[in-house]
Parts: C-alpha cells; sequence; structure tokens
C-alpha cells in the first residue's frame, strides 16, 4: 500500500508549475546571440524548439515528464509518452527519435518501472519513432517522460501564435481529465470517466496531426497544464481576442459533476489566476468554467484555420471517430481578451 | 466548530476533508480549515462562495493559513439581513493611485501606504479587489516594501489588479510581482460595479 501512495500524488500536467512563475524567470534569462536557424524558441512559448538544418529539413526537439495520474503504472507510462511526442505534433513534426527519462525511488519494486517503460516505449513505436536511450535518476517520487526528436518542413512549421481574425479554432480532444483523475485520486470518480479519461489520455495526437496536413494550418498548439483558455491565451498572443463556444465545447460528461463537488486542482486555480481577467464569462456555470481551467495531461490539438477548412476539417475528423468540435472564433483585438458564452 | 488539518494535503484534499466535516457538522456551525498554500485556501474560498457559506481566512505565519467557513443558520441569518440592509461586504473597492499616501511629505506618505495595507489586511471584512494606478502600480512590482502584505490580501481572496498602460509607462511591466495586468475597461467597470470605493 505505501507503494500505491508514492506512486500516485497530483500527477500529470496538474503538476506543472504555474505559467504566471513561469513567465517571470524566462523573462529574466541571458539570451543567446541571435541565430536565425532557430525558428521556434521559448520567445513564444511554444510548445517545442525547432531549429532548420537545411531549406527543407528541421529538427524538432521537445522533452515532457511528470508524476502519475493513474494508479496503473503500464498505463501512465502510456499517457506520459503520448503526451511528450504530442509537442512534436503540435509543432506539425513527425517523431524520429526518443530518449527516456526516469525518476524512481531506489527501493520500489522494479517491475513498476519495467511496467512503465513497457507502455512508453509502446507508444513510441505507435509514433513511428525509435526508442534510443534514455537516463535514470534515484529520487523519492515516481516521474517519467521521454525527451523526442522529431523533423518538420520548415516552410511548414505550426507555430501557435500565427493565427488570423476569423480563424476557427478546432480541439481535437475532451476536456476534463484533469478533474475526472483528482476525483479519482479521492475514489469518487466513476468506472466509465476514469476510463474514459485514460482513452483520452494514451490517445496519439498523431492521428489528429496526420489530418491537418491536407490543410492551411494558421496556428496550432496542444492544450496541456494551462487549459484551454491559458493555452488559447498564449495563441492569442496580445494581438488577437477569441470567442469560446461554451455549447460546444468536448468534454467527458462526468467532469461536470466532480467539479460541482469542488474536486478541483491546485493547477486549475493557478490557471483561474494566470488568465482568469482575461476572461468574461456570460452566463456561464461554474462547472464550465473549471472545465475551461482544467490542466489537461496529453490533452488535443488546438488548430486555428480559416472558416471553410475548420468546417471540413471537423468532418473527417468525426468521420474517423474523433470527438473533435469547432469551440471558438478568433477576432480582431477586443477590451476583452477571451469572451466565453453561449452555454 | 469542527476543526480540520489539511496541512500538507495537496488538492482537492483540503477540500474534500472540509466538505467531511460540513457534513459532520449536520446543520449550522463552524468549520475551520489548516492549509499550507495559498492555493488551497482559494479553492476552499471558491467552494464557500458557491455554497454560499460565509468565509474568511487568515495566513497565520510562513506556509500556513487558515480558512474558516461558517454554515447553516449563522450564515443564512446573516442573508436575510441582507434584505433590510444591503451588505457591500465583499463588494468593497479599494483603489490606490499613488505610491504615498496623503500629500505634503512623500516620505512620510510612504510609510502611511505601508501602514495602511498592512492594517488592511488585519480587517475582518476585506475588499473584493484592489486596483492599483499611476504610482499605486509601484506598489505590486519588485522591490516594493508593501509585496507581502499585498501577496496576503490575495492569498485570503483579495483580487489584486494593476494598470497595464501604468506598468509600461513606468517600465515595470517585466518586474509585476503579485496579482494580474489590467486595463482601464476592467478598472472603470470594477468602480462601476462596487459598493463602496476607498481611496487612502
Amino acid at each position: 500500500m505505501t507503494d500505491k501512495n508514492i506512486f500516485c500524488k497530483g500527477g500529470g500536467c496538474t503538476a506543472k508549475l504555474g505559467a504566471g512563475v513561469l513567465s517571470r524567470i524566462l523573462e529574466k534569462l541571458p539570451k543567446a546571440p541571435f541565430d536565425k536557424n532557430l525558428i521556434v524558441g521559448f520567445d513564444s512559448r511554444d510548445d517545442a524548439a525547432v531549429y532548420k538544418i537545411s531549406e527543407d529539413t528541421a529538427i524538432v526537439q521537445t522533452l515532457d515528464f511528470f508524476p502519475p495520474m493513474v494508479e496503473d503504472p503500464y498505463t501512465f507510462g502510456k499517457i506520459a509518452a503520448a503526451n511528450a511526442l504530442s509537442d512534436i505534433y503540435a509543432m506539425g513534426g513527425c517523431v524520429k527519435t526518443a530518449l527516456n527519462i526516469v525518476c524512481f525511488p531506489e527501493n520500489m519494486d522494479l517491475n513498476i518501472l519495467g511496467q512503465i517503460m513497457c507502455g512508453g516505449s509502446e507508444k513510441v513505436i505507435e509514433a513511428g519513432g525509435i526508442l534510443a536511450g534514455g537516463h535514470s535518476i534515484a529520487d523519492s517520487d515516481v516521474k517519467y517522460g521521454l525527451s523526442v526528436m522529431g523533423i518538420a518542413d520548415p516552410r511548414r512549421i505550426y507555430k501557435n501564435n500565427e493565427g488570423k481574425a476569423g480563424d476557427l479554432l478546432v480541439l481535437t480532444k475532451k476536456l476534463g481529465v484533469g478533474i475526472v483523475c483528482t476525483a479519482g485520486r479521492v475514489g469518487e470518480a466513476s468506472k466509465r470517466a476514469m476510463n474514459e479519461a485514460v482513452d483520452s489520455m494514451t490517445m496519439l495526437n498523431k492521428y489528429a496531426a496526420d489530418i491537418c496536413k491536407g490543410y492551411d494550418v494558421h496556428a496550432c498548439t496542444d492544450v496541456t497544464g494551462f487549459s484551454l483558455l491559458g493555452h488559447i491565451h498564449e495563441m492569442l498572443d496580445n494581438r488577437l481576442s477569441c470567442e469560446i463556444f461554451a455549447d460546444r465545447i468536448p468534454y467527458i460528461p462526468e467532469a461536470r459533476d466532480y467539479a460541482d463537488e469542488f474536486l478541483l486542482t491546485a493547477a486549475g486555480q493557478r490557471n483561474r489566476n494566470f488568465v482568469g481577467n482575461n476572461v468574461l464569462f456570460e452566463n456561464i456555470s461554474f462547472a464550465m468554467e473549471e472545465i475551461l481551467f482544467d490542466p489537461q495531461t496529453s490533452g488535443g490539438l488546438l488548430i486555428a484555420l480559416s472558416e471553410d477548412q475548420a468546417e471540413k476539417m471537423l468532418s473527417e475528423m468525426k468521420e474517423k471517430g474523433m470527438p473533435a468540435e469547432i469551440v471558438g472564433r478568433l477576432t480582431e483585438k477586443k477590451n476583452i481578451e477571451i469572451l466565453v458564452k453561449g452555454e | 466548530m469542527i476543526k480540520v488539518n489539511a496541512m500538507g494535503d495537496p488538492c482537492p484534499i483540503p477540500v474534500v476533508k472540509t466538505k467531511n466535516a460540513i457534513k459532520e457538522l449536520g446543520g449550522s456551525g463552524q468549520v475551520e480549515t489548516l492549509v499550507d498554500n495559498e492555493i488551497a485556501v482559494q479553492n476552499l474560498t471558491k467552494m464557500a462562495n458557491q455554497k454560499g457559506y460565509k468565509v474568511a481566512s487568515e495566513k497565520l505565519g510562513d506556509n500556513r493559513y487558515k480558512v474558516v467557513m461558517t454554515i447553516g443558520e449563522a450564515a443564512a441569518e446573516e442573508k436575510k439581513d441582507d434584505i433590510c440592509v444591503p451588505d457591500m461586504r465583499g463588494n468593497k473597492l479599494v483603489v490606490i493611485s499613488s505610491s504615498h499616501m496623503g500629500s505634503g511629505d512623500d516620505e512620510l506618505g510612504a510609510v502611511l501606504m505601508k501602514a495602511f495595507i498592512f492594517a488592511l489586511t488585519q480587517q475582518d471584512e476585506l475588499p473584493s479587489a484592489i486596483v492599483f494606478y499611476n504610482g499605486g502600480a509601484k506598489l505590486t512590482c519588485e522591490n516594493s516594501p508593501t509585496l507581502e502584505d499585498i501577496r496576503s490580501l490575495e492569498a485570503q481572496g483579495v483580487e489584486i489588479m494593476t494598470c497595464g498602460t501604468c506598468l509600461d509607462h513606468y517600465g515595470l511591466s517585466d518586474k509585476l510581482m503579485v496579482g494580474s495586468v489590467t486595463n482601464m475597461y476592467a478598472i472603470v467597470e470594477k468602480m462601476m460595479g462596487a459598493g463602496l470605493i476607498i481611496r487612502p
């Protein structure tokens, strides 16, 4: 039983440091001399670093690791890997190699680590990549993730902040996995809800990204710890505003009930503190507000593209069985940055 | 009163423990919850507000906070009072437009402002928000003598807002240490919606 306790504290992307704290530090770091081949660095707080090595090839580099958010080690491995691989897809790249990042208590059963890494390696193979090494550290708590390298066409990189006014926003996975896992941690989540959350978190964003390749994507990011509203805030880049269609938000139905029971994460409240003042909720229920601030582990892609392209992309995704929806529209910059309405 | 110790518990455990205590109370009364971080205070406050419980919180020391909820008749009675006298609690807005209080001697004014903000943290009734603009914007930034007190107010649920134009003007845009950046539209909206505006 003690193993279990160590194994599952506030895990997944709910364990991320708040965006507010982070941006203050990042802004103060010394800057390296300008290199024109670095197409994406953390100036724009994008999902991954992109470095051009020739006219038609850029390296996409990212890493992600976190503590477990589910009890089962094999499932945790799959989720952590799907989450780490996602950043490559959010940039428009394809996965090439991955390295394991492991923190594991010395006195814990190594079979557990074996199951975690087995889940992770399965996802890397599914992504079409090669697991090529890794690094492990003895630590008091379990943490696992991947460092991933992918490649992309430098002319077709999806930045997170190049959306245009009038674009629609397509979200490819349901929200609410943070709330459901939190409820699960205190024994309040139904089996059905947990299963849906796990299926969603282990699903690779590869399939949504493959569909994206057929469209003129203006901006793309994956929705993770900073919540839908947090990631939209980054996408707007102080340059645009956005309307969110609350009636079209896809979410795990039980998340609403658990939010009404206040089974909420610290990270969700941090997200509210960070972006809440830029958001106006027009007759939106408390539970929906919480779903929009909910930190997602291995969340879906959020894609900005023109109206007719978005509708076509949505029907193609729906045909493939994805729970995608059009969740909002980018507008010219207004007084209110994010307006949520229409629940 | 039931006392709940949620020190060291990650969210949502403090909320779950507090809800169980409220159930145990089985009616009216008070539940006092001890937590070790501001976010837990905010999550508890959010629950109390949604449920219509009266809630007050206090910073007891480093990483030590107390949240007291009043449930049932005690809270209901106070609601009844609202019908006779509009209760503007939680709807008071403090506006700080300068880094010092009053005019005459600025050095004295700075001391007075520090004392004002400290005294504010000690009140039973707190304002819903504090808006900082013009010279006041310096108080929410690096090197402000009152940062700790403003953070404590924020931890107790007071919204801290600083005018973005003002931060730009003083070159403090990357020095904001507490609360969030706001704009004139939001400032006007806060002022129009306030039951009482306090301007030291």
